[in-house]
């Protein structure tokens, strides 16, 4: 339907016509020699026809977008279409005279009225069409509204996702244990374990956080992974000192670090190793490398990938437009994961 | 009664021990820190129970109790609850999910004593079973103390030997306590083939198939080796090569 029938703006859109009747009036005056207050009479109707008939321009102008690039045909379809509309509409004048038996009156005013019906209708098209204008740009806003809303959903599905509930739960029960073999050691858990989640909660809102604070995490979460894994998890950081504050999004090295323990360190009967390293790329850039000692003997289904790897994945594409990448190898008895990110990271934010 | 241990976390043990001291009737016979020590120590010492954690490194609990292979009472003790069907099938007589308060304990120590008397199926039967639609990806075979981990990508074929079955890989053969038929069933049957009664045969290992007698023919493998196959086997043969493939 018209957007102007859905409205509930006909009175306004008839009351538009106004200079049309003034018009198609003045015409009657000047060729059809009626008194005002006659072609006035005749004005009003017929223009209130025209008015519905117009309408109708609404269709082909839906069908026949501007930005389709035939503006040639577009524009004799319109025109064509205008022939017809004025011709019902100069048609209609004639039988109204005819009926009120003043046909020899209206036969001067003819070309005008069809002149007259042509551009009306001609407008109507472009008015048409500034209205498709504003309704795709209105839906557009809609839809990056909704992608907005989406892309923070995700992101909060992806924050809680790092966090692995058996985790918790390992940890939880080496607490339990701790409290009655050495107590102290159980309280320092505690404030390690709730260290780290605070610590995820309050990254949630944040785009970016500098580096050492996401190695922090990091090394908070070894920490207590530490305390269940015991000699069994050796930890090794090389982090350049003028990488600390390059901007990260928060917690995109979880996934990474808990792939190393749970498919690496876990895996093993031997102590094995986890090593952070930071240095810039030559030519621009970071590049983040966490490697693992690994079972090589472990069955596929025992190697990293998932859930973990395709969220980090999604969210580097999100945050860097597809300029940062996340690179995975397993050779040999050791697993590496690195992150290269963009040298204007920030700026994309 | 005997009891073992078995899980990866030196605390897990300590604090499965500590509950335990206030049980002088059960004695800990060994805490193992992997599946490989509780394979051994099961030999040795014959537990009657079994504390086992199933994440572990090398042989999880499953694969343990498959190799251990009689009839100890099972308490799973994991931070997974992903794994409690799987541990019923294999007739565990409780399932602790960490962490747990001692009065859990305590009434998984009352269903060991209340089952005590029964007589458990043997476990290798069950774990074998209790896969569950997954295929295998890799087969543990016990041999003295000591065990095999052998992936199923490396196994060239089998053969049937009575209750057991011969698992030929790499040019070693290793002797399973288990059916042809079991293991037929636990493997993945798009890369396995039972070409014969007694065999089954990794199927990127199949070079060539030469005919023998009129209702017979020989499957000869990468390595040279020949095993015979059935007309039925040849006719499961050629419905997974796409009908017509070979000759």
């Amino acid at each position: 339907m018209h957007p102007i029938l859905r409205s509930g703006n006909l009175g306004l859109y008839l009351l538009a016509w106004s200079p049309i009747v003034y018009a198609l009036a003045l015409l009657l005056t000047g060729s059809a020699r009626l008194s005002w207050p006659a072609s006035l009479a005749m004005a009003v109707p017929l223009c209130v026809i025209y008015a519905f008939v117009c309408l109708s321009a609404w269709y082909p102008s839906r069908a026949l977008p501007l930005g389709s690039g035939r503006l040639a045909r577009v524009l004799v379809a319109h025109v064509m279409s205008a022939s017809v509309a004025a011709a019902i509409w100069v048609l209609t004048a004639v039988a109204v005279f005819a009926v009120l038996r003043r046909s020899e009156a209206i036969r001067a005013a003819v070309p005008g009225i069809y002149g007259l019906g042509i551009v009306v209708y001609l407008l109507a098209v472009a008015v048409n069409y500034v209205l498709l204008a504003i309704d795709a740009s209105r839906q557009a806003e809609a839809h990056a509204v909704e992608a907005r809303l989406l892309a923070g959903r995700s992101e909060l599905r992806a924050l809680k996702a790092q966090i692995n509930p058996h985790f918790l739960f390992n940890s939880l029960h080496s607490i339990s244990a701790l409290t009655s073999i050495d107590a102290a050691k159980a309280r320092e858990m505690c404030v390690l374990l709730s260290g780290f989640l605070r610590g995820t909660l309050g990254l949630g809102d944040k785009a970016l956080i500098p580096l050492h604070e996401e190695l922090a995490m990091a090394r908070s979460y070894l920490a207590i992974e530490r305390v269940r894994l015991g000699s069994r998890l050796q930890v090794e950081e090389d982090i350049e000192s003028h990488c600390e504050d390059w901007p990260v999004p928060p917690l995109i090295l979880q996934p990474l670090v808990e792939n190393a323990i749970v498919h690496g360190i876990a895996n093993l009967i031997e102590p094995g190793l986890i090593r952070i390293s930071a240095k810039p790329i030559t030519g621009g850039g970071l590049s983040i490398v966490i490697e693992n000692s690994l079972d090589a003997d472990a069955p596929p289904s025992k190697r990293p990938g998932g859930f973990g790897l395709a969220m980090a994945r999604k969210r580097l594409s999100a945050h860097y437009d597809g300029a940062a990448n996340l690179f995975t190898a397993a050779r040999n008895d050791t697993y590496r994961a690195e992150i290269r990110l963009p040298e204007n990271g920030a700026a994309n934010l | 009664m005997k009891a073992l241990i078995v899980d990866d976390e030196e605390l897990a043990r300590k604090f499965l021990r500590e509950l335990l001291d206030g049980h002088p009737e059960i004695e800990i016979i060994a805490e193992c820190a992997n599946g490989f020590e509780a394979v051994k120590a099961a030999a040795q010492s014959k537990p009657d129970l079994l504390f086992l954690d199933i994440q572990m490194p090398k042989l999880d609990g499953f694969e343990v109790l498959e190799l251990i292979g009689l009839g100890p009472a099972v308490i799973f003790v994991t931070a997974y609850d992903t794994y409690a069907m799987r541990a019923f099938d294999v007739h565990a007589v409780d399932y602790l999910l960490k962490p747990f308060s001692k009065e859990r304990f305590e009434e998984a120590l009352r269903a060991v004593r209340d089952r005590k008397g029964d007589r458990a199926p043997a476990p290798a039967e069950l774990a074998a079973t209790a896969r569950g639609s997954a295929h295998l990806d890799r087969i543990v075979v016990k041999d003295g103390s000591r065990v095999h981990i052998i992936p199923v990508s490396k196994l060239d074929y089998a053969q049937a030997q009575d209750d057991y079955v011969q698992l030929a890989s790499g040019g070693k053969n290793y002797l399973k306590q288990q059916t042809i038929a079991r293991l037929e069933a636990a493997l993945d049957p798009g890369r396995f083939v039972r070409i014969h009664r007694s065999y089954i045969v990794n199927l990127e290992r199949v070079v060539k198939l030469e005919p023998y007698t009129k209702d017979s023919r020989i499957a000869v493998l990468a390595d040279g080796t020949q095993l015979p196959v059935s007309r039925s086997g040849y006719q499961r043969l050629l419905g997974l090569l796409g009908g017509g493939a070979e000759e």
